[in-house]
């Protein structure tokens, strides 16, 4: 797949923001050239700073009536041709479901940062939440497999803004930046890097758009105007893109294929970070803003004498089985703090094949690291 | 025009309609290709939409273009983001009543607001064909549906009116009955910059035709043909005299 590398378009260097302001930078930086978006708190400055920006670059920008019409912009401009993207927060994400079929479906790369609040329904619009986990993966009715991204800091809402293009080209997939409030309205200093990767997709207009021989294999894919004169549908289609709505082996073939597409590919896509993990004799497994909590709380403990790690994951779709399965095998027992009812602390219990202990705070207000140390004092 | 000159427009291995026997959107399809036919466009620079229902199969796949067969209801977001990023790409959006006017009324009415260069075709057969004849916010008063068996009591949308004063730059509304006129109002939408509508009555002796006692396909051509009454005299009549009427005509642009 063509790879580049692009120079950053801001300065390189030290640089103060949000971390939405961040992720749409780092979207920019990655090639985005095309946002539609309705306004949501707590994500809206995404879309605000892409309303300023993209037409300074020439690029293009949409405000819609709602967030369907939104992903759905996304999706018409992804196929026609477009680094598209769009971002929300929970009541926004979940008019967006449909869409998120339509494009998991039809292989179209597109990127939604979602900002996540306190839910369900409206919630506590202004305040955090981690709740939108199990929607990411399983919001859309069929099977599926999107990739979903935790960033924990300005920093790497801006790398996770840009890589999220990257993953969502090279294997035509939605990709969701799983944020919370308390990361996107955080201010932080950030390092932008001299130059950004970008993958572009393959546009080989004679290729079949929807099938390949390989079982987990990712079709190039041209835009409209090409002169493939594709045939896109939601329904279900063979590698021409023609309905094949009553073939029992041609839905298979497609379903198997998009889910194994990613699933075979789990190691290249899945990151985890490690800290003070070699001599940990327990663990935390954490995300997002609650990892800086935790790796705190780590901290501490290590300063009373207990030796305890953290396992940071940075991907959170495809879920990172083997990571924690080998954690599993090193440590005695695993922490799953989070900012919801237990989400991602099934995923860990599935995969850890050691004691897991959970911590769940769903009072709109982040996890503190105090909290954290008295738990693991007990729980560990 | 020879009939089968048409053909080079239809992807290969096309060769029947899926709609039902008597059905108006075999008219409409021949209708949209000859408009495209007439304007010279480059088929493979041309982007058709459509939503979900029986209308949404007229391009897709037959036409020999980019055809997007998207969402129920959504032909218009995914129409306007493919614009929006193409504007070199001429788009056209083709689909029915309910998708386009019902679960997609909101889309359409801001599609209109925003006077983005689409062209769209809305097959309005007054009923959900698809998924068996229930009632659609286009289905006259009174009117037997799945939904309504004794009779829709809910007044129906006046499509053109609404999206005229949304702001659309053209609207027009005729009928299969109505092949040239309705080949015309088409070229003349996709001449247009900007929104156009076109309106496309279309029976569905099947759904419609059949709960309402319209007897067979001919007999719902004809009866179509007998409702219709252009804009210049329609002017002349009270409501009283327009009811069970189609009123056809420009009414925004030409």
């Amino acid at each position: 797949m063509p790879t580049e590398t692009v120079e950053s378009l801001l300065t390189p260097g030290t640089h103060y923001m949000s971390g939405n302001e961040a992720a749409a930078e780092g979207a920019l930086a990655a090639g985005c050239d095309f946002y539609a978006g309705y306004p949501i708190t707590p994500s809206s400055e995404i879309m605000e700073r892409m309303a300023r920006r993209l037409p300074e670059l020439g690029r293009r920008f949409a405000q819609m009536e709602d967030e369907i019409a939104s992903v759905c912009a996304v999706i018409g401009a992804s196929w026609a041709g477009a680094r598209a993207m769009t971002a929300t927060s929970g009541p926004g994400f979940s008019l967006m479901m449909e869409a998120l079929g339509y494009a998991a479906f039809t292989e179209t790369p597109m990127v939604i940062v979602d900002v996540q609040r306190a839910g369900p329904c409206t919630g506590q619009a202004t305040r955090v939440g981690a709740g939108d986990v199990m929607q990411a993966k399983w919001g859309s009715h069929g099977d599926y497999q999107p990739v979903a991204l935790s960033p924990w800091s300005v920093q790497e809402m801006y790398a996770m803004g840009a890589e999220a293009f990257n993953l969502a080209e090279r294997y035509r997939v939605p990709v969701i930046v799983l944020a919370e409030e308390a990361v996107g309205h955080l201010y932080e200093r950030i390092e932008v890097p001299p130059s950004t990767r970008v993958v572009r997709r393959e546009r080989d207009p004679r290729a079949a758009p929807f099938g390949t021989e390989e079982p987990d294999g990712v079709p190039p894919m041209p835009a409209f105007g090409d002169g493939a004169r594709l045939l896109v549908t939601g329904s279900t289609h063979d590698p021409r893109g023609f309905r094949r709505t009553e073939d029992p082996d041609v839905h298979r073939r497609l379903v198997e294929r998009l889910s194994r597409k990613i699933l075979a590919r789990r190691t290249e896509i899945c990151r985890t970070e490690a800290h003070l993990l070699e001599d940990a004799e327990a663990a935390f497994v954490a995300y997002g803003f609650t990892a800086r909590s935790a790796l705190q709380a780590v901290r501490e403990l290590r300063a009373g004498g207990r030796r305890v790690g953290l396992l940071r994951l940075q991907t959170l779709w495809p879920f990172p089985g083997e990571a924690v399965a080998d954690l599993g095998r090193r440590v005695g027992r695993i922490l799953v703090p989070e900012m919801n009812l237990g989400q991602v602390e099934g995923e860990v219990r599935k995969a850890a094949g050691c004691p897991v202990a959970a911590y769940h705070q769903v009072d709109g207000r982040v996890i503190h690291p105090d909290a954290l140390v008295s738990w693991a004092l007990e729980a560990a | 025009m020879m009939a089968r000159d048409l053909e080079r427009h239809l992807r290969d291995g096309v060769e029947t309609t899926p709609f039902c026997p008597g059905c108006g959107h075999g008219i409409l399809m021949g209708a949209v290709l000859r408009a495209v036919d007439a304007l010279g466009l480059d088929m493979s620079r041309t982007l058709f939409v459509s939503g979900i229902g029986c209308a949404a199969w007229i391009p897709s796949p037959h036409f020999r273009a980019d055809t997007l067969h998207t969402l129920h209801g959504r032909a218009l977001p995914f129409a306007a983001g493919a614009k929006l990023y193409n504007p070199d790409l001429t788009v056209l959006v083709v689909s029915g009543d309910g998708d386009l006017a019902s679960i997609g009324g909101n889309h359409l009415i801001h599609a209109a607001r925003r006077d983005l260069d689409l062209t769209v075709v809305c097959a309005n057969n007054q009923i959900y064909g698809m998924t068996g004849g229930q009632v659609a916010p286009t289905t006259p008063l009174g009117a037997a549906s799945a939904t309504t068996p004794e009779g829709n009591d809910g007044r129906p949308f006046d499509l053109c009116r609404l999206v005229e004063a949304a702001g659309a730059s053209y609207v027009a509304r005729y009928a299969v009955v109505q092949p040239l006129l309705l080949q015309r109002a088409i070229e003349r939408g996709l001449r247009t910059p900007g929104f156009a509508f076109v309106e496309a009555l279309s029976p569905c002796p099947t759904q419609f035709g059949r709960r309402n006692g319209l007897g067979d396909p001919a007999a719902c051509l004809a009866g179509l043909k007998e409702a219709l009454v252009s804009l210049e005299d329609a002017r002349g009549l009270g409501a009283e005299a327009l009811r069970d009427r189609i009123v056809y005509g420009e009414f925004v642009g030409g």
